[in-house]
């Protein structure tokens, strides 16, 4: 085997930096690297311990949602419900602790089933339709929405949870999920620690093991992949399960940092999720792209949302920036693919 | 032109045996009434033109559609395959026309996709890649292809390459029988004669070889034994001893209904076109 470990004399010497540029994210990073030092250099608040904590925050539960959403469009799928998947685990938790009085641990594990269930439920009808997950996961999304809206309102008669602060153990989970740790004087939140650890996980996952070679492949080529004898119903049901599950996680971040949770929590950040790992390197057609650089891309994404606030813009210029930023990752996520299928 | 069950030899147990084969999707019937047998160390070649049931004989054989009539014998016993994987645990792999690669996917992550080997204790258990990216190496140039990087993506590779590839890739994987399906449908004059060379190669090695094709040019030089497929039906069952090429190229072009075809032409048309075509006919 030697020989063949031995780097072959016709590869040219590859500068690390052009390794870099061929990673799917390496985009995505020089665009937040640009973010930063223009928010930066232009606000005074931006670039503050206490600036950076609040844009961090709100980039952590995004990315939760991206990274997930990322394996899932690696693997060929989109998942429209995910974002009101978050309101919804966090309104089931509100719902049983403060209404009902179940304890709070059993409420967080109710959800994390419902949560699966409802993942599991999105993959099997995909698989066994065959119909594109687009439509799939747009009908559960409507259904969470109408639950999270109109169940919230029948059960506890208003549109947002109250009390989660008096419910028995409440600090316990809290301390998990809602806690944050003061750096420099800015605080930072359980959730960005979360965002991190998810990020590792799923590259690892991704890059380094079995399952992650089933993502890449039936995100790319699904018959191939169950040709040569690649499970692919149990993978795509997985990264359906693993997106229901982040929304669960996210849900669980939400309430537990902020000790309440609206009925419309999430609705409307499906789209937010899906142009984070777009502008993160993920091909909208699957099979190829990065989980650092969907986090890469929520990072972009929290930036900007503050960034705009303290720069004293129009707050709705954020949607404008992310369709720019949107087109501009498939067009460039579009060059880069076509160069990895056509010879050298 | 019977349909003679093919008597397996003395003395060996064919790896693969059909008899009386069938499959029906609802009401249409794909394939009926298709015998014959897959030895070690041969070249079972299955021709037919397009729509004569090719696709779904390999499918049957492949485990992606379970047969609906007739018996399946693997190693003498029969089987129903309902997966891929049942058949490729029973060392049945199949080389598709489309290959079953990922074209984004690095050639060492293709090579054992399905397959992959991991090294580590269950929480950390992870892709041993430097075993795959070494051993895809040496496997590769085996079969006398010398890449370059395993790491770039295999849809960078040449037609020929990538079906080099797929079969070196079931040929490590301890496949027992080899199901090419229609390796040298598109490549070129050059590149078919790699393939053949390597068809040639893996019966060397003692693997049963399925090669399904629909010309009898590329069937003839490596088949053992040759079973052809009309509309659903075989036409027949034979070693190589019983059939000449001349033989196999008339049955496969369906030699009666030529004739008469210029017989047609003679009449309508004078004799020029149709004396061309008597002229082709063996």
């Amino acid at each position: 085997m030697t020989s063949a470990t031995v780097a072959d004399e016709r590869v040219g010497r590859t500068s690390t930096l052009t390794r870099i540029m061929k990673r799917p994210e390496s985009g995505a990073l020089a665009a937040a690297i640009v973010i930063f030092v223009f928010f930066a250099a232009t606000t005074a608040a931006f670039a503050t311990p206490s600036g950076a904590s609040t844009w961090l925050r709100g980039a952590s539960t995004i990315g939760i949602m991206a990274v997930a959403v990322a394996l899932l469009m690696i693997g060929g799928e989109f998942d429209l419900s995910a974002g009101a998947m978050t309101g919804f685990t966090g309104l089931v938790v509100g719902v049983l602790t403060t209404q009902y009085g179940l304890n709070i641990w059993v409420a967080i594990l109710v959800s994390l089933a419902l949560a699966l269930v409802v993942g599991a439920l999105n993959g099997i009808l995909v698989m066994r339709t065959g119909l594109p997950s687009f439509i799939v996961t747009l009908g559960t999304f409507f259904v969470l929405q109408g639950i999270d809206l109109a169940g919230t309102k029948a059960l506890i008669g208003q549109v947002a949870i109250q009390g989660m602060t008096i419910v028995p153990f409440y600090d316990q989970p809290a301390k998990i999920f809602g806690s944050s740790v003061s750096v420099n004087g800015g605080a930072v939140y359980a959730s960005v620690f979360w965002w991190i650890g998810v990020t590792a996980v799923a590259t690892w996952v991704l890059m380094r093991t079995k399952v992650g070679n089933w993502i890449f492949a039936v995100g790319g080529a699904q018959t191939s992949a169950r040709q040569v004898g690649v499970p692919v119903f149990r993978t795509k049901v997985g990264l359906f399960m693993t997106t229901a599950g982040a929304g669960w996680l996210v849900g669980m971040l939400l309430l537990f940092t902020t000790s309440t949770v609206q009925s419309n929590t999430g609705v409307g950040q499906e789209f937010i999720y899906i142009i984070c790992a777009v502008v993160g390197g993920c091909l909208l057609t699957g099979g190829y792209g990065s989980a650092v650089g969907a986090a890469l891309g929520a990072l972009i994404y929290g930036m900007v949302n503050q960034g705009i606030v303290y720069s004293g813009w129009d707050n709705n210029w954020l949607r404008a920036f992310l369709g720019v930023m949107l087109l501009g990752a498939v067009l460039l996520n579009e060059w880069v693919r076509k160069r990895a299928e056509t010879a050298r | 032109m019977t349909e003679q069950a093919a008597a397996p030899r003395k003395g060996t147990t064919p790896l693969i045996e059909v008899r009386e084969i069938g499959k029906r999707y609802g009401n249409i019937i794909a394939l009926r009434d298709v015998s014959t047998t897959v030895l070690a160390g041969q070249v079972t070649c299955v021709l037919g033109d397009n729509g004569a049931g090719k696709s779904t004989f390999i499918k049957i054989l492949a485990g992606a559609h379970p047969h609906t009539e007739g018996a399946l014998l693997v190693d003498g016993t029969e089987r129903h395959l309902s997966s891929p994987r049942e058949a490729l645990e029973l060392g049945i792999a199949t080389v598709y026309q489309d290959l079953a690669v990922v074209p984004l996917m690095p050639v060492w992550r293709n090579f054992f996709l399905g397959s992959e080997v991991t090294t580590g204790p269950p929480p950390v258990r992870r892709l041993d890649r430097a075993f795959m990216r070494s051993t895809t190496k040496t496997e590769l140039a085996q079969m006398g292809i010398d890449l370059r990087d395993v790491d770039q993506p295999i849809g960078t590779l040449s037609g020929g390459e990538r079906q080099c590839v797929a079969i070196a890739r079931a040929v490590y994987f301890g496949a027992r029988v080899l199901i090419l399906d229609e390796p040298t449908a598109a490549l070129g004059v050059k590149q078919s004669g790699v393939v053949l060379r390597y068809v040639a190669k893996a019966r060397e090695r003692g693997l049963g070889v399925v090669f399904i094709t629909h010309n009898p040019h590329h069937a003839y030089p490596v088949g053992d034994r040759f079973m052809l497929l009309r509309r659903g039906r075989s036409m027949g069952d034979f070693p190589k001893s019983e059939l000449s090429l001349a033989d196999l190229t008339s049955m496969m072009a369906g030699g009666t209904e030529l004739e008469s075809l210029a017989h047609e032409l003679e009449e309508t048309m004078g004799g020029d076109i149709a004396a061309e075509m008597k002229a082709e006919l063996p």
